[in-house]
């Protein structure tokens, strides 16, 4: 059973091939182009350096969000359409549920961060349970400072991984102290690869949504809509 | 790859529109044959906002573009399999509504081994009178007027486009839509003063006409604009009260008065027999009867879309799409969205 992972929610784009229990293939780049020049071609590497052609997929796991929103609908567009083409399925995966899955099995609670400007970060807060997580709080747009005060409430040490980091690591440093331990720089970033297990995970469980009009969790509404709705009231 | 012969012998195109607020997805047959032409408007998504949210109109593309895919195949009774190429608009438009068409389309065509033809938008909606009549021959001068564009283009032959002239300040369509909305009429403005002004007489209010320096076939709409939104002013402040279907057809007449007079200026600098209108303002009842009536006293023909084919739809794509394919014209999987994309100079 072949999965396609495909990430382009932050800087990063990577694709991924995956065969039940073994990571076939993967690219990774976090170069400043474009995702949409990038991220065909990568597919098109990893599925020819995995021997495979789209045909032999069984289904696409793509980054669900949040994340850039430009970078997210570029990898959901992708993944929909192969999908649809193939006759696949698709399944998205929380950002932030890849993030910690790179430090999967840590002591204490794990944390992603990514940078969602104004202040705030797309984070949630997990803690790794048999084969899954725990979720200890659900994603969301916060406050640095709000997630700091909630993250106080626990008496164990936090893992963060993420885009966050550079912007708010001496900051969480500052307030957390020795409870605070960051990702290195390979796994504080999203992988495909991680879309493609955790992807494979959810196929085997069953119970996936209809993909056609799959979308990508935000996190946050266009700036249009949240000026619109503190003139008129929500 | 696959496609450059089919079985059949027929070329079939799906093509993709996402450059602004209409998801679309057609299938078009050597073309000239719309198989299907599926579009998804967003005009009630945006109305509240009193114009499109490029954000919000991603958003709204992302969600719908698959399904409005499967209609297209459904609706032309054809599957992925049946396809010679896929041709998707990659400019000009707003950045992150083409990204979703340039992305599902470059993702179709490599799954299916497939040609990509990448589109400009101008071209597509110069190409939907090519659906209207496939045997038109060129050169021909055409006029592209929507909320976006004013240019005024010569067509020499397939693929050779001339921008003559092209608006300096706002779109005609844009314009429309300012003045639609000052006299409190809504979104999107076009139609709706086309409707209004037939009620009303276009000599009641003076509107200027910017013809810029002689010889030019350039556009100028915002002093029109201008005077349009100073004139409401006035009248309001000396307690006056405008009569709504005199001002729209003035302020029509205005910009059709221009717009036909530089169109058959070109037909005639440039010798052509034959005139196309295309764009969201093709479909004005006052532009289409004015021309037509100008053009035949001159011997020359006028050729504009179905209504349908006026707005952004897919099923133009599709067409400039085969003139592409026919030319061997293929982009790269790299292809990028190109939000100001030049007519006739592609980046691929
Ligand atoms: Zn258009």
């Amino acid at each position: 059973m072949f999965i396609l992972g495909v990430d382009t929610a932050t800087s990063v784009a990577g694709a991924a091939v995956i065969e039940e229990d073994r990571l076939i293939s993967e690219r990774f780049v976090n170069n400043l182009k474009t995702h949409s020049e990038n991220i065909i071609p990568m597919i098109k590497q990893v599925m020819d350096d995995a021997g495979i052609k789209p045909d032999h997929l069984h289904a696409i796991a793509v980054t669900g969000g949040p994340g850039s929103f430009t970078g997210l609908r570029i990898g959901m567009s992708v993944a929909k359409t192969m999908g649809q083409v193939l006759n696949i399925p698709v399944i998205a995966i929380s950002t932030l549920r890849m993030l910690a899955w790179n430090v999967y099995g840590v002591n204490g609670i794990i944390c992603p961060v990514l940078d969602a400007r104004r202040n705030q970060v797309y984070t949630a807060v997990y803690r790794s349970a048999p084969g899954d997580f725990e979720e200890l709080l659900n994603p969301a747009a916060l406050e640095i400072d709000r997630l700091v005060s909630g993250l106080m409430q626990f008496d164990e040490g936090v893992t963060f991984v993420g885009d966050g980091i550079p912007v708010f690591g001496p900051f969480l440093k500052e307030r957390l102290g020795e409870k605070a331990h960051f990702g290195t720089l390979i796994n504080s970033r999203p992988r495909a690869a991680a879309a493609a297990e955790l992807g494979l995970a959810k196929l085997k469980a069953g119970r996936l949504p209809d993909p056609m009009f799959l979308q990508p969790v935000y996190l946050r509404k266009s700036e249009a809509e949240l000026t619109w709705e503190k003139k008129h009231g929500s | 790859m696959k496609g450059v012969d089919t079985v059949s012998g027929q070329v079939v195109i799906l093509g993709i529109e996402t450059s602004c607020d209409e998801t679309s997805a057609a299938v078009v047959a050597d073309g000239r044959t719309t198989l299907s032409n599926i579009i998804s408007s967003q005009v009630p998504v945006h109305q509240k906002f009193g114009g499109v949210v490029p954000e919000i109109a991603s958003r709204k593309h992302v969600e719908l573009v698959n399904s409005v895919i499967q209609e297209a195949l459904n609706e032309a009774k054809v599957t992925f399999r049946d396809l010679s190429a896929v041709a998707v608009t990659y400019g000009p438009g707003l950045v992150g509504a083409l990204l979703v068409g340039v992305s599902s389309a470059k993702a179709a065509a490599y799954s299916l081994d497939l040609p990509l033809i990448g589109v400009n938008h101008i071209e597509s909606h110069i190409y939907a009178n090519f659906l209207a009549k496939p045997d038109l021959e060129l050169p021909v001068i055409c006029l592209v007027v929507s909320g976006g564009h004013t240019d005024l283009v010569y067509i020499e032959n397939h693929g050779n486009f001339r921008l003559l002239g092209q608006t300096r300040d706002d779109a005609a369509g844009e314009a429309f839509d300012k003045i639609a909305r000052a006299i409190g009429l809504g979104y999107p403005g076009g139609p709706l003063i086309d409707r209004l002004a037939m009620e009303g007489d276009p000599e009641i209010v003076d509107f200027p006409r910017a013809y810029l320096e002689s010889g030019s076939f350039d556009f100028s709409f915002s002093g029109l604009k201008s005077f349009a939104l100073n004139y409401l002013n006035r009248v309001s402040m000396t307690g006056g009260e405008v009569n709504k279907a005199d001002f729209a057809a003035g302020f029509q007449k205005a910009v059709v008065d221009v717009l036909v007079d530089k169109t058959l200026a070109a037909a005639s600098e440039y010798k052509v027999r034959d005139i196309l209108l295309a764009g969201g303002v093709a479909a004005n009842s006052r532009l289409r009867k004015e021309i037509l009536c100008r053009a035949g006293g001159m011997g020359l023909r006028v050729t504009y879309p179905d209504p349908v084919f006026c707005t952004d739809n897919a099923a133009m794509v599709a067409c400039a799409g085969y003139y592409k394919y026919r030319r061997g014209e293929f982009a790269p999987l790299t292809l990028n969205a190109v939000p100001g994309l030049k007519l006739g100079a592609d980046k691929y």
